[in-house]
């Protein structure tokens, strides 16, 4: 965790030319700090209202109407329930790791926030290993997830942690294999260099231009599995499996800490998405090889002009949306798999798949 | 203590590991020791409709060994319905399978009749037999719904939901209930179908035909589906025989049995009754079969329109029906499988005994059989996919 603040820190100073001038270090940290904060509270309420509604159209009903327009601060509304609510702690419990684990659980989810380019010189950290980091910080979660499910003292949730375990460790494989080939491709580790890399990327051998998702469908698709299993989302919400395990490594959680697994989640989606945005869907760009108005390539905040900025904000924001609907619609469409069948999934299909789409893509790398 | 030090079978209580409470049995020896584990699933666990408990051994996520533990609903309808007469005693039985309460009802008032020896007008007949056929799709609906959901598809619930809301509405306009109807009575129902209810049947069973498709798309049609249904918990005839099973259950497993084939009652001989049967007597089977009989009835349904006749619906009965001293047994296709009602009389106005035979008792029978070495989820795809309502287990 420590490693990963002075990560964080060092890419501020990087960013911040005038280092010793402390008014404007402060004012951007805490520009940055509040870009990271925004976005982490309100973009994934925009989403749990966005699968609210969905599901409901999807499923012949309404889904909430009451609470503010067209039922928008039902999620607000929950979160003052949630507050209110009695804070349980089984008897049996570990209490002190039972505490710390949705907290630990949330902490990853925050941390993801601060490399994600969301416009030209919209991004609080520019790392060199930005993608590195951002997966490295990805498979913190599975500790709070487990830490939850053990000191539970609950059978249930023993399992659901267990089950959580082994299928984050199954899918980080394919999860890694898979945005390495991006990597490859874009020869750069940095978020906002694969975005960049991807606005003059020529499909090989044409002179067609595209995003990274074309050459890589095969990488999209086993990214986009592995994300889903990673987020313990239907159809592969085994660690939860309601009808199995009662509610798996949440039973025990009541208030306040469940409300943070669930933010977890939602801020899983979207970090998750986000990074498939940047990875394989042209980040802020609008079209393959068309430059947003005003835009000859990111630089320092507003570098676009603001036009161009809040364009790039919005394209952004709709392909996270876009990528968290066909999220939802999985979770309506499908039931669950059995937690021996997704092991199969990862370890003989998607992990020799992801291998073979690296292997692809480094041999057309040195070929053209 | 360290763990080479635990000897096998042996319970361990840390002082303060989280493990405490968990109560694990630890087995065999050695560094490579792993620990048995009770779950008990129920009664409020999800997956048991109504308060079903189940105590599952485990081994990792193993069942080694399952038993349910029935009781938790005991009512004693069989000993109430000795205090109630004929009448009364049809609010009684559409209560204990809360989800099949018409064709509990018919089952009862077969039994009085015939020990009545009584003869029921035409369109009575025709009418119970619509109504039970609707109860059939109620029930099935209620199944088909929850299934999904025990797999983790949320959505056939509220699709399922959508079709019990207008079925429970057209049963409403009739009946006066929703789930407990008390409509019918000896030597017949209670009034007629008011105006207007073949009209919105007839357009009802349209719909519901037509929607049934969405569960075949969404479930049947659905890969992971069958790799969660397929091949799981399979249960060969001879031993579904030997444990009593019957309904869909049984078809599942290749034989067409179906009370209403086999010893046609009320007008059952005049229509024609598809029987949908399985294969293998896996949970695909045997939710196969359950969506082949929501279609038979709806078959069914429309040849009834065509056949209802005019006329009365009951028989005027004196104020107190009294049932001649004897015993007698009927037997009707309850939704979930072959339901029999014992009626003993000593000639009073209330049964002497009345015992029921039902189809959920005998399903739940063979769940250790199913049970034993199957993983957690696929115990939840068996537990669901073996037809049974709890209050009709413990009566």
């Amino acid at each position: 965790m420590i490693e990963a603040f002075t990560v964080v820190s060092r890419g501020f100073v990087a960013q911040t030319p005038g280092l010793l001038d402390t008014d404007t270090f402060l004012l951007s940290v805490a520009l940055k700090v509040a870009l990271v904060l925004g976005l982490f509270f309100v973009v994934p309420l925009a989403v749990g209202y966005m699968e609210h509604k969905a599901m409901a159209r999807l499923q012949h009903r309404r889904g909430p109407m009451f609470a503010g327009p067209a039922g928008s601060l039902q999620l607000v509304a929950d979160g003052i329930k949630f507050l209110q609510k009695e804070d349980v702690i089984p008897r049996a419990a570990d209490k002190h790791v039972f505490a710390l684990a949705p907290g630990l659980a949330l902490v990853p989810a925050i941390l993801i926030f601060f490399v994600l380019p969301l416009a030209p010189g919209v991004w609080a950290a520019d790392l060199e290993l930005g993608l590195f980091y951002a997966l490295a910080i990805t498979s913190i979660s599975v500790l709070g997830v487990m830490m939850g499910g053990w000191a539970s003292a609950n059978k249930f949730s023993l399992y659901g942690g267990l089950r959580a375990a082994a299928q984050l460790i199954a899918y980080e494989l394919p999860l890694i294999l898979a945005a390495i080939a991006v990597a490859v491709q874009a020869g750069s580790l940095s978020l906002v260099g694969i975005v960049e890399s991807q606005a003059n990327f020529l499909l090989p051998g044409t002179n067609i231009n595209v995003w990274f998702v074309f050459p890589q469908l095969l990488g999209f698709g086993i990214f986009f599995l592995a994300a889903l299993a990673e987020l313990s989302r239907p159809p592969f919400d085994m660690p939860i499996a309601d009808s199995e395990l009662v509610f798996g490594y949440m039973t025990e959680y009541t208030g306040i800490k469940f409300a943070m697994y669930l933010l977890t989640e939602y801020a899983g989606m979207v970090s998750m998405s986000a990074l498939m945005v940047v990875l394989y869907l042209g980040g802020w760009q609008l079209l393959p090889g068309v430059p947003l108005p005003g835009c000859e390539g990111a630089g320092g905040l507003f570098d676009c002009g603001v036009l161009g900025t809040l364009l790039g904000l919005g394209v952004t924001l709709g392909k996270i949306v876009l990528l968290t609907f066909v999220m939802v619609w999985a979770r309506v469409a499908y039931p669950r798999l059995r937690e021996d069948q997704l092991q199969r999934m990862s370890w003989l299909v998607l992990v020799p798949l992801s291998l073979l789409n690296l292997a692809i893509v480094a041999v057309a790398k040195v070929v053209f | 203590m360290s763990v080479s030090d635990l000897s096998a079978k042996q319970t361990i209580h840390p002082a303060s590991a989280p493990g405490e409470s968990l109560n694990l049995e630890i087995v065999g020896d050695g560094a490579f020791t792993t620990a048995d584990m009770t779950l008990s699933v129920g009664p409020a666990h999800p997956a048991t409709h109504g308060v079903l408990r189940v105590v599952l051994e485990m081994d990792g996520e193993r069942v080694k060994s399952a038993h349910p533990v029935i009781g938790y609903m005991h009512r004693g309808f069989e000993k109430l319905a000795e205090h109630r007469d004929f009448r009364q005693n049809a609010a009684l039985v559409n209560r204990h399978d809360w989800l099949s309460g018409m064709s509990n009802e018919i089952g009862l008032m077969l039994t009085v009749e015939r020990m009545l020896e009584m003869e029921v007008p035409e369109r009575a007949q025709w009418i119970r037999m619509l109504m039970a056929e609707y109860n059939r799709i109620l029930n099935h609906l209620l199944f088909v719904g929850s299934y999904g959901l025990e797999l983790g598809a949320i959505t056939p619930m509220f699709y399922a939901t959508r079709e019990r809301e207008r079925i429970q509405y057209l049963l409403e306009s009739a009946t006066g209930g929703r789930l407990h109807y008390t409509y019918n009575q000896p030597g017949g129902v209670k009034i007629d179908l008011p105006k207007g209810f073949l009209h919105q049947s007839v357009e009802l069973v349209a719909d519901v035909r037509k929607r049934l498709r969405d569960f075949d798309d969404l479930l049947l049609g659905n890969e992971i589906f069958q790799a969660r249904t397929k091949g799981v918990g399979p249960l060969s005839t001879d031993v579904a025989l030997s444990y009593g099973v019957s309904g869909p259950t049984l078809q599942a497993t290749g034989i067409p049995e179906d009370v209403r084939v086999s010893e046609p009652y009320l007008k059952y001989d005049e229509v024609e009754v598809p029987v949908p049967v399985g294969e293998n007597g896996d949970s695909w089977d045997r939710f196969y079969c359950l969506l082949g009989r929501m279609k038979a009835s709806c078959h069914i349904i429309e040849q009834i329109h065509d056949h209802l006749p005019p006329g009365p619906v009951n028989v005027k009965l004196p104020k107190m029906v009294k049932a001649p001293e004897g015993a007698t047994y009927a037997r009707v296709e309850n939704p979930l499988g072959s339901l029999g009602y014992w009626l003993e009389s000593d000639g009073g106005r209330t049964p002497w005994r009345l015992k029921m035979r039902t189809a959920s008792f005998s399903n739940v029978q063979v769940l250790p059989y199913l049970l034993e070495g199957v993983l957690v989820p696929d115990a939840i795809s068996v537990l669901g996919s073996v037809f049974f309502v709890v209050g009709d287990v413990d009566r």
